[in-house]
């Protein structure tokens, strides 16, 4: 075929198509639309690869695999569970593993692109927070996305539970065991989610349909809607040299991030069935079917719901009490809900927590560096410290079997470090990154060390710094910082309320957030600086109060 | 062209000095374009596209190693065996490590073409503001305005009003629907099936007890028997596992020894905390170490909790022996095994 | 059945049944030990042999009588099993105090001196002893009705796969890979340190050899889905997904980002 009639073929394909649905309008919108290029920014199309590879593999996993809690008796290949008595859902599920050629391959493709998933979402989730890229006009992109997250862990443990194997039976039977710690209604919603009592027969094909058909569908909707506002809003991009508030530079999404995009959709795609190839994930033949008397040492959930778990872990007996005739749990409600519901609640909220300080009802398109916005940042690592603790508490078991150490002091250490860690790690961190700061100021005013150390005529010693030049300048000296609010009265002469002069807890909020700062270089420093030689300390005498 | 000037003024806050005022340097626009191998040397991108074509080339050969991987391996467990992974499934792993040449292929090489071979020429494009311009919100606010003009939803708040009503009531069956999901709790979390004279039996091979058969330290995992003739034999199942431990009587405090039997004791196996088996016995500390949160009880006090999140004691099941010397429970239990729930009490 | 049955409650059943009871062990002892007769005189060498090195290597713990301790047990009627197990694994003689006993290896004696300190310590009193080759021939045993029985008796404390668990205060139940068929055995019938014990009424003799059979079949059974990570469960699972899964993506993300040279 030559080349003009492929030209001809295509041009009465796309005027066939253009003449019906107007596709020519799209492509001009779409296919020039410039993408930022940087590696943080694929993070989230990780888990979007990931959920399709869920979609795709779930479905194949469909076809095999029984939703019913409906006594069997095992008569497959694997001897160690021959003629024991199992649920239909297990049965069929070690049937995919083991009858199905390439079932075992399409199951764990399917649990390590789940638990992938969780995570390229949770470490977007800290891109996006540390670069401030929540700000407006992305706050309800950030409220999905949180959301996205919450119904993962949700999605994945009840994928975890429909093999109805002794692990995830157990898991059910903490579950079923939050809900009836719930106070007034806890019994009665539990027996209507099982059905009954606990485990009964219909939990099994309930949250099949849910995880199936309810939350992915949701799914779909919601990540349709961010992405749809990521087109509409145009991505972040980070500062440098001819990167502005009002443009957007990179690639055009034709043809240059259609083939990285898409060619990153099979690296992905490729990446976790290399893992699946090798390593085996969730081997439900060893654990057993689910049987209410057993149980395993080292009995875990997947990772996203450690924390919940070793926040169970960490709490003590006290909690729970009978008051007015009634049993109250909070040794189950505070760590199992109530934490979780603290954590999550000021995240979804965390862009207008910021807005309020700031006062800062601008649109920001680029980025922050996470070293020029100190008490995010640090908010941040302080919240993440408290997370990763909850999640080392989830596998104290696993600790102490690998370290040889005691559980009993592992829980007790957890317990103190739990209170203390976190507000170490925000004291440090915000240090760190004025730190980081203070240096920056002093490479844009000294230059760069070069690490040339010149003898001059009189025997000193000094190291040849050499000046940066105006895009590395640019990068340094970009941003710009807040401050506190002023304590203004809150009426102005006329007696007239000042507007957004903020209540006391607002200049609270302000004087947390922006007290202590670093000011990025202004032009006329960097030329006081180049008349004098005790530049130092003019870098002292500008940079943070305290 | 600085920032600040980039950043629409109309929304900055009332003016008293949030954004610090300073002077600033200038953004001093995209650097220099600096052009790769491939765009000089004719022959590196020749060398780049045999690179990309190798890689999409290496992608067939690994669909084609799935494929002979997925209809010549045999389908069984003992087949295969690869160097440091143990013995595998060989088909597992090949059609798996096939599967990955594939794609991975198209990737690495899709990336590769556009990293080496299209243009990298960073491009610029505008943003504007996302708020309509105010022609736009003045038109769209006359439009919506109007369209409740029209309705009548202001002059007529009847309408307005009764049709608020109705759509609050309408949700109501569906939630009535859901009522049937499940019966009502009753004093069903409270009940287990033991009762006077049940035997134990043991757990999972079935077979009753007699006191001789168990020596100080011994365990034995006990179900009642007549389990699995129950209607729902697994809801059963999930209160009725007791674990039967023998130990000095001497050990056993006054409130302990109240259901024993010659120093043989029963208690739930279904942890109060959140229902997990406390099956982990230390026959040296008589603790009793329930394996999914750390709750450890002390066997010699009556089940005291004496480490972890649990707050009640497991419940003891009184026992004795029948006539022939088997071991059956004095009683049901005397309290609701397993996790705290509100009715309680 | 039925007429047996109904018979049961007869007053003389349990008379009979003691007889019957009585009868069997007899027979049983005489062939026990008529069978060994021959080898009377070198047993009592034997036991002397491992008085010896009791003495030298156990005694300053365990008293010169193997009474006990204020720290270790006595040793009085815990059977030649027990010694077989304790010092054939290394777990004794006690290296350091500690939560508990390690086990040890190499391990420092010669099946010859332990078969002759186990052979001492069960002349002190009736024990559990040595298995036979047939007790342990895991050839012999139920994979299946052994895979039911440990995950009710054992796994709570070894896990699912035998890969050993914590308990609490810095004790642990053991690994069970690499342990022979007689040591699994003596730890059941004898409930070495924190785990009870399993008499032959609680757990058969032949649920013992299932339970053998089982555990063979773990260690030599493939892992059909790759590299098992140890068997920890979904914790190491999650490890992977984040430093493998996840780290292998961020590097091809950074590769995808960097501009071509």
């Amino acid at each position: 075929m030559t080349t003009t009639t492929t030209a001809k073929k295509a041009g009465s394909l796309a005027n066939w198509t253009d003449e019906r649905l107007g596709a020519s309008k799209g492509v001009k919108f779409l296919a020039r639309k410039i993408f930022p290029d940087h590696w943080s920014f694929m993070l989230g199309e990780v888990a979007l690869y990931s959920f399709i590879i869920l979609l795709l593999t779930g479905v194949f996993l469909s076809l095999f695999y029984i939703p019913s809690a409906g006594h069997t008796v095992y008569d497959g290949v694997y001897a160690p569970l021959v003629n024991q008595q199992v649920s239909e859902a297990y049965a069929s599920t070690v049937g995919i593993s083991f009858d199905v050629r390439g079932g075992l391959l399409m199951r764990q493709i399917h649990h390590w692109a789940a638990l992938v998933f969780v995570a390229a979402m949770t470490v977007h989730m800290f891109r996006v927070f540390f670069t401030g890229a929540f700000r407006k006009p992305r706050e309800l992109n950030w409220v999905i996305g949180c959301v996205l997250v919450l119904l993962g862990i949700v999605e994945g443990f009840l994928g975890y539970s429909l093999p109805d194997d002794l692990l995830s039976g157990t898991g059910i039977r903490i579950a079923s065991s939050i809900i009836l710690a719930i106070p007034v209604v806890g019994s009665y919603l539990s027996f209507f989610l099982f059905g009954g009592e606990f485990p009964g027969e219909s939990f099994i094909p309930r949250i099949y349909t849910i995880h199936v058909l309810l939350l992915p569908a949701i799914f779909l909707a919601l990540i349709g809607a961010h992405l749809v506002m990521l087109v509409i809003q145009k991505h972040t991009q980070y500062p440098g040299p001819g990167r502005t508030n009002t443009n957007v530079v990179g690639y055009p999404l034709f043809p240059v991030y259609t083939a990285k995009a898409g060619g990153f959709f099979f690296i992905v795609f490729g990446v976790i069935t290399l893992l699946s190839a090798l390593v085996t994930i969730n081997p439900i033949w060893a654990y057993g079917g689910y049987d209410p008397s057993p149980v395993t040492a080292g009995s875990q959930p997947d990772w996203y719901m450690g924390f919940m778990d070793g926040a169970v872990r960490l709490m003590t007996g006290w909690g729970e009490f009978t008051a007015f005739g009634f049993t109250w749990s909070f040794n189950i409600l505070i760590p199992a809900l109530l934490i979780p519901g603290l954590m999550t609640i000021p995240l979804i909220l965390y862009p207008w927590i910021e807005q309020w300080a700031t006062g800062d009802r601008r649109e920001h398109h680029l980025l922050d560096r996470p070293r020029n916005v100190p008490t995010r940042t640090a908010l941040g690592a302080m919240g993440i410290t408290f997370y990763i603790l909850l999640w080392i508490s989830g596998g104290n078991d696993i600790m102490a079997t690998v370290l040889r150490l005691s559980i009993n002091d592992i829980t007790l250490t957890l317990r103190v470090l739990i209170f203390i860690l976190p507000p170490v790690v925000y004291i440090v961190t915000k240090r760190i990154c004025l730190g980081m700061q203070r240096k920056d100021r002093d490479k844009v005013l000294h230059g760069r060390e070069t690490a040339v150390i010149v003898r001059t005529e009189s025997g000193e010693y000094f190291e040849v710094h050499e000046p940066l030049d105006e895009y590395k300048r640019w990068n340094l000296v970009q941003h710009e910082t807040h401050e506190p609010l002023a304590e203004l009265p809150s009426e102005d002469a006329n007696g007239v309320r000042r507007p957004g002069a903020g209540s006391g807890w607002k200049r609270r909020l302000s004087k947390f957030y922006f007290e202590q700062r670093v000011e990025p270089v202004t032009p006329a420093e960097l030329a006081a600086a180049h008349h004098d030689h005790h530049g130092h300390e003019a870098i002292e005498a500008t940079s943070a109060h305290h | 062209m600085s920032e600040n000037q980039n950043l629409p003024d109309v929304a900055r806050e009332d003016g008293h000095g949030t954004v610090a005022v300073s002077q600033r340097f200038d953004n001093p626009g995209l650097p220099p374009h600096r052009q790769r191998v491939t765009d000089i040397d004719a022959a590196a991108a020749k060398r780049a596209e045999r690179q990309v074509a190798t890689l999409f080339g290496l992608s067939g050969v690994g669909t084609i190693l799935a494929l002979v991987a997925y209809f010549a391996l045999p389908y069984d467990l003992e087949a295969g065996y690869i160097e440091h992974l143990g013995q595998v499934k060989l088909s597992n792993a090949l059609i798996g490590v096939g599967l990955f040449i594939a794609l991975f292929g198209i990737g690495a090489g899709a990336v590769h073409w556009a990293k080496t071979l299209m243009p990298d020429e960073e491009r610029v494009e505008e943003r504007h503001e996302l708020r309509g311009s105010d022609e736009d919100r003045a038109a769209a606010l006359g439009i919506l305005s109007e369209g409740a003009e029209e309705a009548g939803l202001g002059r007529r708040p009847l309408i307005r009003n009764s049709l608020i009503g109705a759509m609050a009531l309408a949700p109501l069956p569906a939630v009535v629907l859901l009522r049937d999901l499940g019966p009502m709790p009753e004093a069903k979390l409270s009940e287990t099936i033991w009762k006077k004279g049940t035997p134990l039996v043991r757990d999972p091979e079935g077979g009753k007890l007699k006191a001789s058969d168990l020596v100080n330290g011994s365990v034995v995992h006990v179900l009642p028997e007549g389990l699995e003739e129950t209607e729902h034999p697994l809801n059963e199942k999930a209160k009725a596992p007791v674990l039967l431990i023998r130990l000095d009587p001497e050990l056993l405090d006054e409130a302990s020894s109240a259901g024993a039997y010659e120093g043989i004791v029963a208690y739930s196996k279904i942890c109060t905390h959140m229902g997990c088996p406390v099956a982990l016995y230390e026959q040296q500390t008589h603790h009793l170490l329930c394996p999914c949160h750390q709750s450890t009880f002390d066997l010699r006090q009556n089940c005291k909790v004496i480490f972890g999140p649990a707050r009640r004691p497991l419940p003891q099941l009184p026992i004795t022996v029948d006539e022939e010397g088997y071991l059956v429970a004095a009683d049901g239990f005397h309290e609701a095994v397993g996790p705290s729930f509100w009715e309680r009490g | 059945m039925t007429a047996l049955a109904a018979r049961r409650r007869h007053p003389l059943a349990t008379a009979i049944l003691v007889m019957i009871g009585l009868i069997v062990t007899g027979v049983l002892y005489a062939a026990a030990t008529s069978g060994k007769a021959a080898a009377a005189v070198s047993a009592a060498d034997e036991i002397e042999a491992g008085k010896k090195l009791f003495l030298a290597n156990c005694s300053t713990c365990h008293g010169l009588n193997a009474e006990g301790r204020r720290n270790a047990p006595s040793l009085v009627g815990v059977g030649a099993a027990a010694v077989d197990f304790q010092v054939g694994t290394g777990r004794m003689p006690m290296a350091a105090t500690g939560p508990q006993a390690p086990k040890v290896s190499p391990v420092r004696y010669t099946q010859d001196e332990i078969k002759a300190m186990a052979a001492y310590v069960a002349s002190l009193g009736p024990g559990p002893a040595i298995p036979s080759a047939e007790d342990v021939d895991p050839a012999k045993g139920d994979v299946a009705m052994g895979s039911l029985i440990f995950r009710t008796n054992c796994a709570m404390c070894h896990n699912f796969a035998g890969k050993g668990g914590a308990l609490t205060r810095g004790k642990y139940a053991a690994g069970l890979e690499g342990v022979t068929p007689e040591h699994i055995y003596e730890a059941m019938v004898t409930g070495p340190q924190s785990m009870p014990v399993f008499t032959d009424q609680t757990i058969s003799p032949e649920n013992k050899r299932d339970i053998i059979a089982f555990l063979q079949s773990v260690e030599e059974a493939p892992a059909p889905g790759g590299l098992s990570l140890g068997s920890f469960g979904p914790v190491t699972e999650g490890l992977v997904a984040w430093l493998a899964g996840l780290g292998l993506l961020v590097g091809c993300a950074v590769w995808l980002g960097a501009k071509s040279s």
